[in-house]
This record gives structure tokens, sequence and C-alpha cells, in this order.
């Protein structure tokens, strides 16, 4: 008798934490379901007093005028969803490899002071970039970098070192070191050792580190704001930001907009989030 | 051994670009940051005429303006709302999850993806969400929810309501504290800016899933056995979640704590797309101010004390952390 009362949450457990998981589950998912409902509709039906009810047609005329509609002061998002797309690519790839051979050397190759060096690069990452911006603007207007689309990808790389670092050079602390010793007895050098061994052994480390560069940099909104001024180069968070914040557009158009700016990443998300999580668990600490 | 030291050259030669420029981009502009809140630096023409501690001291003043104090209570406001709600949900999410239920990946997805997703874009939903609504055009978003289900008594300002909880100087209580010789905690500035609970539903709803996969690793990381023990000798599944499992998943609620307290001091993105400064400052925040004072006003300098001050409560936070996380690692 005792032990069956003892057991009883157990069992009682599973409709209660259905129920449970499929209201947190709701709650979750509302304003993703409310921007796509919204952006559905047409601008006849749509209201905030309305908000909650379907729409009563399809029409994909928001998503048309959030893409490519042009606005008093505003163009269309078209322009810059292409701006987010030419900065985020070479940004990711150059700072994945980066990333990989400083994670390498790091892991692999411990010089003195790695150990004092490799947290004073992780401090990096955590610090808030408003204690940054004032001398990057004017470093970078000195570079001739400043309202630049290359002076924004610069950022990027420079302020994705940390991360990138990190992760890989957890990614090649895992494998064993016998493996470098052996080539090394071999006669290969470091270079060698690395793209005949590391580097065909690294796909999933690139992957998670490509996957959270993409994330974070596609959604970056600060520099981005602050090093773009020209509307023609700014990238897809700023625009919307202007969009969202212009009072003479509607709000079906807004959410449309909010709903292609957030496309990416969440494709990346549904189809790699596997990798995302290991991204978040190594890493664990940006935010 | 002349392989090996051609090794190590090239080595050095690898990290060095990368080094050298994290020691110029962070460190180095740290330096010039913290050098130019010293000075008189206040229109676009640089003035690095020497003025010690004025800029912090009239950050903490009254005088012009209060902006700064609102803005450390809304950041108090925000951090312990922020990191309950997060560490609440995000456990409560993982014990569900741990309990073996089907279609685990999809739930722990839903709960994980609005990581995925911008602060702007957040914002700008979470906006038109909360949007409380006027007499003209009636109650909207959740209001207009609250109406429908009958809650109501539910409806309030959001992010609109200016109101601000303390003690008032001239309540009893506030008298009271005056007698005890704590006049200083009666202030609007010691206290609750309600306005900031929309900022925390929309930070939450994006970063709950974060405490929750760290828990659920967690959970699965404790043995079967250690709860089947527990259970022999009598215990209650609250008693094995109490005496055995909150325990055991302390270091995780720490680092929790520390990752998410220092992206809540940071918070900017999400306060430019969803509410700006608000009704007297109500959800300003100091990195809001600080980017507000400086490219928009001109204020360098005193946008460079913000920015200082911020970095300042950040290090403590983080610095403790990475030396040990590094400390176990060597060891």
């Amino acid at each position: 008798m005792t032990t069956a009362s003892h057991r009883r949450p157990l069992h009682a457990g599973p409709i209660v934490i259905y129920a449970l998981l499929l209201i947190a589950s709701v709650v979750y998912l509302t304003p993703v379901l409310v921007q796509l409902v919204t952006g559905l509709k047409s601008f006849q039906e749509v209201s905030l007093s309305r908000m909650w009810q379907l729409p009563k047609s399809l029409s994909f005329e928001s998503f048309a005028k959030a893409w490519s509609g042009a606005y008093q002061g505003l163009t269309g998002l078209s322009v810059n969803f292409m701006n987010s797309v030419y900065l985020t690519v070479p940004a990711t790839l150059i700072s994945a490899a980066l990333g990989s051979m400083n994670g390498y050397v790091l892991a692999k190759w411990k010089f003195r002071g790695a150990n004092i060096l490799f947290p004073m690069l992780l401090f990096g990452m955590f610090i808030p970039y408003q204690s940054i911006l004032i001398p990057l603007v004017r470093v970078l207007q000195d570079m001739h970098l400043y309202g630049t689309r290359g002076g924004l990808i610069f950022v990027h790389i420079v302020y994705g070192i940390p991360i990138t670092t990190l992760i890989f050079r957890n990614y090649y602390a895992a494998i064993p070191d016998e493996l470098i010793e052996a080539s090394k007895i071999d006669g290969a050098g470091i270079l060698g050792i690395y793209a005949l061994i590391l580097f065909p052994l690294s796909l999933p480390g690139f992957v998670v580190v490509m996957i959270w560069q993409f994330t974070s940099i596609w959604n970056d909104f600060l520099f981005a704001v602050i090093i773009t001024s020209k509307p023609s180069l700014q990238p897809i968070t700023v625009a919307l930001n202007n969009l969202a914040g212009s009072f003479s557009v509607e709000w079906n158009v807004q959410m449309a907009g909010a709903l292609i700016a957030a496309l990416p990443t969440l494709l990346v998300y549904i189809f790699l989030s596997r990798y995302f999580m290991s991204g978040l668990l190594a890493g664990s600490v940006k935010g | 051994m002349k392989g090996l030291t051609r090794d190590r050259t090239i080595s050095v030669a690898l990290v060095a670009p990368s080094i050298l420029l994290i020691a110029v981009f962070v460190y180095g502009f740290i330096g010039f940051t913290g050098f130019s809140s010293l000075t008189k630096w206040d229109s676009i023409t640089p003035d690095f005429t020497f003025v010690g501690l004025h800029n912090y001291a009239r950050l903490f003043s009254t005088v012009p303006t209060d902006r700064f104090l609102c803005d450390l209570r809304n950041t108090v406001t925000f951090t312990v709302l922020f990191l309950i709600a997060c560490i609440v949900i995000g456990f409560f999410l993982a014990v569900l999850l741990d309990r073996h239920v089907k279609g685990e990946g999809i739930f722990r997805n839903i709960f994980l993806f609005p990581m995925a997703i911008s602060y702007i874009v957040t914002g700008v939903v979470w906006r038109w969400i909360l949007s409380p609504g006027n007499p003209q055009s009636g109650a909207t978003g959740i209001n207009q929810l609250f109406d429908f289900l009958g809650l109501g008594f539910l409806k309030w300002g959001w992010f609109t309501d200016p109101t601000i909880l303390y003690i008032h100087p001239e309540s009893g209580f506030g008298t009271f504290l005056a007698h005890i010789g704590l006049r200083g905690l009666a202030s609007p500035y010691i206290g609750v800016s309600l306005a900031m609970i929309s900022v925390v539903i929309a930070a939450t709803w994006q970063m709950s899933g974060y405490t929750m996969a760290m828990y659920l690793a967690a959970l699965r990381g404790i043995p079967t056995e250690m709860r089947e023990a527990a259970r022999v000798d009598g215990a209650s599944e609250l008693q094995i979640y109490r005496r055995v499992i909150v325990p055991m998943i302390r270091p995780v609620t720490l680092s929790a704590l520390i990752v998410l307290g220092h992206i809540s001091l940071k918070i900017f993105d999400l306060v430019v797309s969803m509410t700006g400064p608000g009704p007297a400052f109500a959800t300003d925040v100091p990195a809001f101010y600080m980017w507000d004072t400086t490219f928009r006003g001109g204020n360098f300098a005193q946008g460079a004390a913000i920015a200082t001050l911020l970095l300042l409560v950040v290090a403590l936070l983080i610095i403790p952390y990475l030396v040990s996380t590094n400390r176990k690692e060597v060891r």
C-alpha cells in the first residue's frame, strides 16, 4: 500500500504531463502563428482588434508589400534581405576558418602562456559591445571601412574570434593526441597534420560553428545600426526595425516583414536543430 | 628538432593575427573608452580635456536628468524577474520532458526555436501582442484575449504603463524608514517599473529554452540508480526532487544565472524594437541610454562612462566564472 501511494505521482502523471506540455507549446508557438496569420490577412481585414481572428481569405499582399513595396523613406525588405546574405555568408565562412586554425593551435600546439591567453580571448565575447563602439567607429573611419559592407563583415569576424576559437578548441581537444604524435613521427608538419587529420574530422565542428555565426550575424542589430547608416546597405534587422517604427506601415506588413527576417535562421534551426543544440551547450556561454 | 621549432613558429604565426586583433579591438578599445569617459568630449569633435569622474557623478545625480537612476532600477527589475522566470520555467519544462514523453524532440524544439530568432523580430511581434489598445479601438492584443476569456480584470497598460512601485517617503513605512536612517530606500529609484514586465515576457519567451536545454542535459546526467535508491528509501517524488535532484543541478543553475545575468545587463535590441525608453524612462536601460546619448546626442564622454560602468558590472560577473572554468580544465 505504501509503495503504491509513493508511486502514484509518477503514474497519475502522463495525461497531466502531456496537457502541460501542450499548453506550453501553444504559448511558445503563439507569437509565430500570430505573425503568420496576420501576415496572410489583407489590409481590409487587419486591425489590432481583430488580431486573434483567422484570415477570411489568404492574401500574400502583405508579404509582397514588405518584400518590395516602398514606403516613404523606406525601401522594400528585399534589398536588405540580400544585404544580410552578402554580409552573413562571407563573415561566417571566414570566421569559421579563423576559429578552426586558432582552435587547432590552442588545443594541440599549446605554447607558453596559452592558458592565460585563452580566457583573455574568451572575455571578448562577454563584453557589452557598447564599451568598444566609440573607438570602433573612429578606427573604421580611419581604415575607410566605416559605412561599408566590408567594414561590417570585418567587425563580425573580429568579434567572432572568441566563440569560434572556443568551440573549435573544445572540439579538437577531444581528438586523441596519439593521432597527432603518430603523424609527427611519420614526418608530417603542423600544416600537414591539420590538412590530413584534423580538417577531415572537423566537419561537424564546422557545422556547429557556422550555424552559430550565421545565426548571430544574421540577427545582429547593434553593429549593423552603428556601422551602416545608408539604408541601401543596411541588413534586414535594421530595416525591420525602421519598418516597424514607422507609423505609416500597417501591422500586417510589419508582421510579414518580421517573418521574412526570421525565416532564414528559423529554417537553419528546423533542419539542423541537433547542431544548434550542441553549439548551445558546447559554447554554453554566448547571448 | 629543427622541424619542431619550425612548427612552433608556424603555430604562433597562425594565432598571432587573432591575438593581435583581440588585443586591439577588445582591450585597446576598452582602454580608449575608459579614457574617454574621463574627458569633456561632448560633441562630434573630440575634446580630451580631463574632467576626472565628472561624467560618472552626473550619471548618479538627478541633474540634468535622472535617466541613469531610472535605468539602474529598470535593469534590476528586469534582471531579477527575467532570471526567476527563465530558471523556474526552464526547470519545469525540463522536468516534464525528462519523464520520457513521446515526441520529446518536437516539444524540445518548440521551446528552443525562439533562440534562433533576432531580438528585433521578437520585439516587433511582442509589441503587437501586448499592445493594450485605447478607448477608441477597444482592448487589443492580450487584453482582448482577457476580455474574451472573461478575465477582463487582468487588462492593463503593459509597456505603456508608467507605474513605478516604490515606498513613498510620506507613507507610513516611508517615515518609519526615515526614522531608522534608511530614508534612501523610500525613493522612486528603488522600486519596480511595471512596464518592464512586458520586456521580461518577450525575453523569457526567447531565452527560457536555453535553461530548459541546460537542465534537461543535467537531469539526464543523474544516474538512475540514485533516484531508485532514494525511492527504495521511501522518498516521495517531490522529496527526490528537493533532496537529490535540485542539489545535484546547482552548478547548472549557477552557470545559467551567470550567462543569462550578463545577457540581461546588456539587453538592448529588444528594448529598441519593442518599447524604446518608454514613458518617463519606464523601460529605458543603460545599453540603450549609451547608444542614444552617444550616437544620437553626440555626448561621447557620457556614453563612454555608461559603457565603462556596464563593462565593470559584466566583468565582475564573468571573470570569476572564466577563472573557475579555466581552473577546472587545467586540473
